[in-house]
């Protein structure tokens, strides 16, 4: 039988594991670390942030004391800088490109400093930006992921009025439903939702999905301008024998699940679990599959470390929490016993003279309660290639550099258009842009 | 191996580092612990006469900090010692006692009747102290009532008390200056007229070392109200090389002993002050913020720097700046130094091409060839050296002298080998006709 069951440890550990994974900067240590801020010129990590916050400027209020206007420096280009601040992968964003790298190889630890000034801004406002005279128009804006909510706090912010449709029963996307929860805990997605809604002329409809409950050509009747924010809403198959079988769990769901429920001890983890996949969704999964207690979990990826798409430094956050990483391994087939799931068999991987990836033919063996699917999500595009279809590129809705799509009126950003990189602060560029697009195009 | 053995008008200490005149000297137990650390001599803190002064019961200081709160600049609105005469007088004589080969001066600061010195100085004399030291610089209540720098700023007072003190004691004399004056030259020379065997400075200088925005006081803070202080550390240092370096190289005070103080903190910044003539120098702010034990990095520093330069005392090499101490008018106009950055140290942070774009000869470049980087273009610069001083890695840029006969791209002229000063240049209106 299969060792699968939940509440493996004791009461007090769920609150201890699932604690906050970076603990915020106090007072006195942010003003330590901004002294380390050179105010560079044409600031690097500026250029490295996908929203473009001003860093250098943001910092050095912290160090004056002024951090109030530390946060509306970083909310005047991210809105979602309070989540970003937990979620940004910022050892290959804004604290990869750092000097200080150059200098000590020791980056600014720009991700806590904007937590804390963003953390102080949001324990003191309800909102940030004052909204402009309403101009009478009206956005449609789908999906209510860090796209969506961009987009509409800016068009918001220039005096539109804004209507959310939101597929699941809450506002938050991604930074609400897939996001490990060790990584915004206390409820931070839903009082960032609450701060970005807080500007007003924002309504959300929850529970209202693109092709089910209306379309788009409804939308584009009805509103001056359709922003489309869907986000990822398939989980990749495995594509091998046994994938059906009990034990075997998207990893996705899994993670939703375990950030949904408020009794962490309520969640099922298995024993022993094969993590399938080399992306931020695998290591979420691994590491909090450990910290609900299972006894190994092993990460299994068919190329080697430089190629996951989880960051170096998320690969050693996995192995600090005691999951193995093992690379160069292909899934083959998930072996049964009774009804349930008992190993996965693997092929050993190499790169051939080419560069192509083949299998060697050499086989290993993980023995396994639970497995776990994490090779990627895709884009469902069927809503939006009813009636008036919007172009699609790869898969994903295809844009300019203005986030239009191929339909007038139209505009999507996320990670449902091409060219995403599944990024929380890329998807609230995206978000911005439109909503400055848009407005251009309502005032012209 | 260096020694560092000094003997300053016949005071001798086993090294040249002494603790001024301040709360760190103000009794036996601060001194000894001094002494134990290390240090080569103290000046105890100013006695004056009985009944003692009192002191505020509120902040007696206020500072100003650098990056990571490093203390820059201190302030204090501090008098001279508050305890009894009688009873300082006794610990000096048991220090003293106890502690022959250090260094023990004591600071006087008495109304200006000779009466008050003649008495004074006797009573310290039974103590077998090693010499005085004339506290005419506090800049802050004792000024107020006569005393202090209110006498530093009159060189006549300065002159006649040094008389009277010189008089009465078999004792070294020195003088110590108040830098809240515009020519430091002037006290000095008043004080070598009037007999005394040395000088030290600087005193704190005037200031208000912040304003609570709150409450709109002055810091520190007294009930609501604030006075301005002696300022003091790290920040006073150039304004006191400076004040030593006028006394070194003026004709009428040459070779009159110095101890330089002022915002001295490890042996490079002691190094400099002998190199510009000093025979001791005092500390105090430092101790007053990392206590005693940095006097065994100042011994350690100063024997390493002068086993590195063949210097085996301090004599080896005191003075030997102050023969290169100019007025600008002899500066060479015909040296040309250009910036060069140093690609392998550059870090990329812009720092010296914003300095130079916005605020002087636009002589950086920020993008070469669509790619950040930072070059020095010598058809621009001027060689001013604020690149260096804003870098934030030591050695990244540096500036080279171009070689006599090569062309300068600035100005498209060749360097010329020979050295001309403005006295002799055509721009100058009372130039001196070049024969």
């Amino acid at each position: 039988m299969p060792d699968i069951s939940a509440g493996r440890l004791g009461e007090a550990d769920y609150g201890k594991n699932f604690s906050d994974v970076h603990p915020p900067l106090s007072a006195h240590e942010a003003v330590v670390e901004s002294d380390r801020c050179y105010f560079c010129f044409d600031a690097p990590c500026t250029n490295a942030c996908p929203t473009s916050i001003d860093i250098p400027l943001f910092i050095r209020k912290i160090g004056t004391g002024n951090v109030v206007g530390a946060a509306e420096t970083i909310f005047s280009s991210n809105i979602l800088g309070g989540m970003c601040a937990r979620v940004c992968p910022t050892e290959t964003l804004c604290e990869e490109a750092c000097v200080r790298n150059l200098a000590e190889e020791k980056p600014v630890r720009i991700g806590l400093l904007q937590r804390h000034a963003t953390d102080h801004y949001l324990d003191r406002h309800a909102a940030y930006g004052v909204r402009a005279p309403a101009t009478g128009r009206k956005v449609a804006v789908v999906g209510a992921g860090p796209a969506g909510l961009a987009c509409a706090h800016e068009l918001a912010l220039k005096g539109h009025q804004v209507t959310i449709f939101e597929a699941r029963g809450k506002a938050g996307g991604l930074n609400e439903f897939g996001i490990a929860a060790y990584k915004a805990t206390d409820g931070f997605a839903q009082r960032e939702v609450d701060f970005v809604l807080g500007v007003g002329g924002i309504a959300v409809e929850a529970g209202k999905a693109l092709g089910r409950d209306f379309t788009l050509a409804g939308l584009k009747a009805d509103y001056d301008a359709v922003f489309l924010g869907l986000g990822l809403q398939a989980v990749n198959a495995l594509g091998v024998e046994g994938e059906e079988i009990a034990g075997v769990v998207d990893a996705v769901r899994w993670i939703e699940e375990l950030r949904q429920s408020p009794d962490k001890s309520a969640i099922e983890v298995g024993a022993r679990v094969v993590v399938i996949g080399g992306g931020m969704t695998a290591v979420d999964a691994a590491v909090q599959a450990k910290k609900l207690g299972a006894d190994e979990v092993t990460i299994a990826y068919r190329r080697g470390s430089a190629e996951m798409g989880a960051s170096r430094y998320e690969q050693e956050l996995a192995q600090v929490n005691g999951v193995r990483i093992l690379h160069w391994v292909a899934p083959r087939t998930v072996v049964s016993e009774g009804n349930a799931v008992a190993a996965v068999d693997f092929e050993r991987t190499a790169l051939d003279a080419a560069g192509r990836l083949t299998g060697t033919g050499r086989s290993v063996r993980l023995l396994a309660d639970q497995v776990m699917k994490a090779i990627g999500q895709t884009f469902v595009s069927g809503p939006v290639e009813a009636g008036e279809t919007v172009a699609l590129e790869g898969g994903r809705i295809a844009v300019d550099a203005d986030m239009r799509t191929s339909l007038a009126g139209v505009w999507a950003g996320g990670d449902c258009v091409r060219g995403g990189e599944d990024l929380t602060v890329q998807a609230v560029d995206h978000g911005k842009r439109a909503a400055l697009s848009i407005h251009a195009a309502l005032s012209a | 191996m260096a020694d560092l053995r000094t003997n300053f008008l016949g005071i001798k200490s086993p090294n040249p580092f002494w603790l001024a005149s301040a709360p760190p000297t103000d009794k036996k137990y601060n001194v000894e612990r001094a002494f134990r650390a290390g240090w080569g001599g103290v000046v105890w803190k100013t006695l004056g006469e009985d009944p003692a002064v009192v002191n505020v019961n509120g902040p007696r200081y206020g500072a100003i900090h650098a990056g990571d709160r490093r203390l820059a600049g201190l302030n204090n609105i501090e008098l001279i010692t508050d305890r009894p005469l009688e009873l300082n007088l006794r610990e000096i004589a048991e220090v003293k006692k106890a502690w022959p080969d250090r260094a023990l001066v004591v600071s006087l600061m008495v109304p200006c009747e000779e009466p008050n010195w003649n008495s004074i100085v006797a009573r310290v004399e039974e103590t077998g102290a090693d010499g005085l030291e004339l506290n005419f610089g506090c800049p802050h209540g004792m000024s107020e009532r006569g005393m202090g720098s209110a006498v530093g700023q009159v060189p006549e007072y300065i002159e006649m008390v040094a008389r009277w003190c010189k008089a009465a004691t078999r004792m070294p004399v020195i003088v110590k200056l108040t830098p809240n004056i515009t020519d430091i030259r002037y006290p000095a020379r008043a004080a070598r007229k009037g007999g005394a065997d040395a000088v030290s400075l600087i005193n704190t200088i005037n200031s208000i070392v912040a304003v609570d925005l709150d409450s709109f006081a002055p810091v520190p803070t007294i009930d609501g109200k604030g006075s301005h202080g002696g300022y003091c550390g790290p920040a006073v240092k150039p304004i006191a090389l400076n004040m030593v370096a006028e006394i070194a190289r003026d004709p009428e005070t040459w070779g009159m002993p110095i101890s330089g103080i002022g915002g001295i903190e490890t042996w490079r910044d002691a190094a400099e002050y002998i190199a510009l003539g000093c025979g001791t120098v005092q500390v105090c702010t430092a101790v007053m913020t990392y206590g005693f034990k940095i006097v065994e990095e100042m011994i350690d520093g100063m024997k390493k720097y002068m086993d590195g330069h063949g210097f085996s005392t301090i004599e080896d090499f005191r003075g030997l700046a102050v023969r290169n101490l100019s007025d600008w008018k002899y500066l060479n106009l015909n040296y040309i130094a250009k910036a060069r950055i140093d690609q392998d140290l550059c870090i990329k942070c812009g720092r010296c091409h914003i300095a130079c774009e916005d605020t002087s000869h636009q002589a950086i470049t920020h993008m070469v060839d669509g790619v950040r980087h930072f070059e020095v273009k010598d058809e621009e610069c001027v060689g001013c050296n604020l690149c260096v001083n804003v870098c934030p890695v030591e050695g990244c840029i540096t500036m080279q002298p171009m070689a006599p006969g090569s062309v300068d791209p600035r100005t498209g002229r060749v360097v010329p080998a020979q050295y001309a000063n403005w006295t002799t240049h055509p721009n100058n209106p009372s130039a001196i006709a070049a024969e």
